[in-house]
């Protein structure tokens, strides 16, 4: 009992998920301590999700096992169910019924009593600001309220571990901000949350603990300072004057930038990676005047999720495979 | 998954299976009172199978006479058609990521598909309540005693309950709403006119008269139409079948039999659905 206080609320180890013949999650180890934010960052298909039913309980892992709130997810559960809230990454929240009821019915399922389902429920949509739409029909709500209303859904049981499976997808920006806002939130409860993102502006803000998923296995773990040190560099993309040669471009190019340059002939466009913001990009272009080259478009791109993945695996992150992150149809037997 | 359900503790386990399976029951009822065309289904179908059968058919098969005939039947259809709702009820929560809310939470499987079976018998009872007022400004009337009726009507919930199960498998087999829907109506066409719910079995070529015979319907329709002293018209001979002759026994039987069939059937699919 001692040690539990000590122990991280969440704790995986070597987790292995095969669906249909694939290791969708292949060995992923995870720590997420009370009070802390832990972002699990990867493409589609990475495994984000399937990692995140494994600890959830809703997924049985092949190999590994996960301990949440000192419950084995494998021996007990149902206790690790009752310590955990799940927002998915889509809202299961009902429709038909009103914000009110959809916490209501949540907190009677969870066995609270109905006044004190009743409390929570007003209590929850006071704090995630749904109050005045409570009494509602969720199907009338926009994306970001629906979300908001999930989260709170995630909450009615007071758990120690809250599970949010890519909490902004598909929001608006201002939503999203709402959202970020909501998830810093939670801390001061002193919970732990384990949330998947497609966006390292996401990670970025919201982790203490970034770590990078992909085809099922962690290629990077940090805080976003020490993964950003690890991609912190952009990429400078010219389009070179028909009158100047693309050759004398790519040359300078090449001696301000950390790697080779590559040449579109087609578009007369030169890139290069370089190490660092704008000053590098200034100091690149003086080099393209002194040489004499005359330039119609210059762009400086910063790191994206995909530049991540490029720098961590060497390969862009997989196309579109969400497909594979779903958990097939289960035929019984 | 025998592992989840024995942490629980059974008798511990029931008593919350009882409770949140009547949380969900209130929550589907309200969905049907927000759903138009739920309500309006449940209560024009069997008023519209009334008026059509009464009028349309009625004047061929007898009249006045066929009319109150024909309430026992209706009755027993509105049940078998009971179970579509429970098959895209189902399908639905599946398919909106009900279920896999009410999964993460602690608590059984069972109570998401009990929920749906009571909230679905309550409309099917109310479904029962418009039928036989409609039966009564056609002619129809309870001509034996009230106790016999109030036999008629457990029966009549009894099958109800059986046939939710039935539709929960379909819906648990289909789980989009679509295919629920079309694979949800399909089967209760043959099932309920393959009978004598409105017509005489005797009249059917052999092997369809033999299964009409053996449909539960057929003894469910009997035994109601006995218990509310409706006679059948001469002109509707029933064939001297052994489930015709005992229909309450057959009727009670081949109810239990299906849904100790039906009732595991559903539960295994969900939690193959649910399994991780």
């Amino acid at each position: 009992m001692v040690t539990e206080q000590s122990a991280p609320a969440v704790r995986a180890e070597g987790l292995v998920k095969v669906l249909g013949g694939r290791r969708v999650v292949d060995g992923v180890d995870l720590e997420v301590p009370a009070g802390t934010v832990h972002a699990l960052l990867g493409p589609n298909g990475a495994g984000k999700t399937t990692t995140v039913r494994l600890v959830t309980t809703l997924l049985r892992p092949d190999e590994g096992t996960a301990v949440v709130a000192g419950h084995d997810v494998r021996s007990a559960p149902d206790a690790a169910r009752a310590s955990l809230g799940l927002s998915g990454q889509y809202s299961a929240v009902d429709e038909r019924l009103s914000g009110y009821e959809n916490l209501q019915m949540l907190g009677r399922l969870y066995g609270l009593s109905r006044p004190a389902s009743r409390d929570r429920a007003n209590e929850l949509l006071e704090r995630f600001r749904l109050d005045d739409i409570g009494p509602r029909r969720v199907g009338a709500y926009s994306g970001g309220m629906k979300r908001r209303l999930d989260l709170a859904a995630a909450l009615v049981a007071r758990p120690q571990v809250v599970v949010l499976d890519e909490p902004t997808t598909g929001l608006d920006p201002r939503s999203r901000l709402d959202m970020w806002g909501v998830i810093e939130d939670l801390l001061t409860d002193g919970v732990a949350v384990l949330l998947t993102t497609q966006y390292l502006e996401e990670a970025d803000r919201l982790a203490d603990i970034i770590t990078v998923i992909d085809e099922g296995r962690i290629i990077a773990r940090g805080t976003s300072t020490e993964l950003k040190d690890r991609v912190q560099g952009s990429r400078l993309e010219v389009q070179v004057d028909p009158d100047s040669s693309l050759e004398t471009a790519a040359a300078a190019l090449r001696r301000s930038g950390t790697g080779d340059s590559s040449v579109d002939e087609r578009t007369r466009r030169v890139e290069v990676a370089v190490d660092g913001g704008p000053s590098v990009a200034m100091r690149a272009l003086r080099a393209l005047e002194d040489d004499g080259v005359t330039l119609t478009d210059v762009a400086l791109h910063r790191s994206t999720l995909d530049d991540v993945f490029l720098a961590l695996t060497g390969h862009p992150p997989a196309e579109d495979e969400a497909a594979y992150d779903e958990e097939p149809a289960e035929v019984a037997s | 998954m025998s592992a989840r359900t024995a942490s629980t503790g059974v008798l511990a386990g029931f008593g919350d299976t009882l409770r949140n399976g009547s949380v969900l029951t209130l929550r589907n009822l309200r969905h049907v009172v927000r759903i138009p065309g739920r309500i309006v289904t449940g209560v024009v179908q069997p008023v519209m199978f009334v008026l059509l059968f009464a009028f349309v058919f009625g004047g061929s098969l007898g009249g006045e006479e066929y009319r109150r005939f024909l309430m026992a039947g209706i009755s027993t259809q509105t049940m078998v058609f009971n179970a579509s709702f429970t098959a895209v009820g189902l399908a639905n929560d599946f398919q909106t990521g009900m279920v896999e809310r009410i999964r993460s939470l602690p608590m059984s499987p069972l109570a998401v598909v009990l929920g749906r079976a009571v909230s679905d018998l309550v409309v099917a009872v109310a479904s029962l309540v418009v039928t036989a007022l409609v039966g009564l400004a056609v002619g129809w009337r309870i001509q034996d005693s009230i106790g016999n009726a109030v036999l008629a009507l457990l029966l009549l919930v009894l099958f109800g309950f059986v046939m939710t199960w039935v539709g929960a498998t379909v819906g648990l087999f289909a789980r989009s709403v679509e295919v629920a829907q079309s694979a949800g109506l399909i089967w209760l066409f043959p099932v309920s006119l393959v009978s004598t719910a409105f017509v005489s079995a005797a009249n059917m070529p052999g092997p369809l008269s033999v299964v009409a015979a053996w449909n539960p319907v057929s003894a469910v329709a009997t035994a109601t139409r006995d218990l509310l002293g409706n006679p059948t018209p001469a002109s509707l001979p029933q064939p001297d079948a052994w489930p015709l002759e005992h229909a309450g026994l057959y009727a009670v039987v081949s109810s239990l039999v299906v849904l100790a069939v039906f009732m595991p059937l559903a539960l295994a699919r969900y939690r193959a659905l649910t399994k991780g």
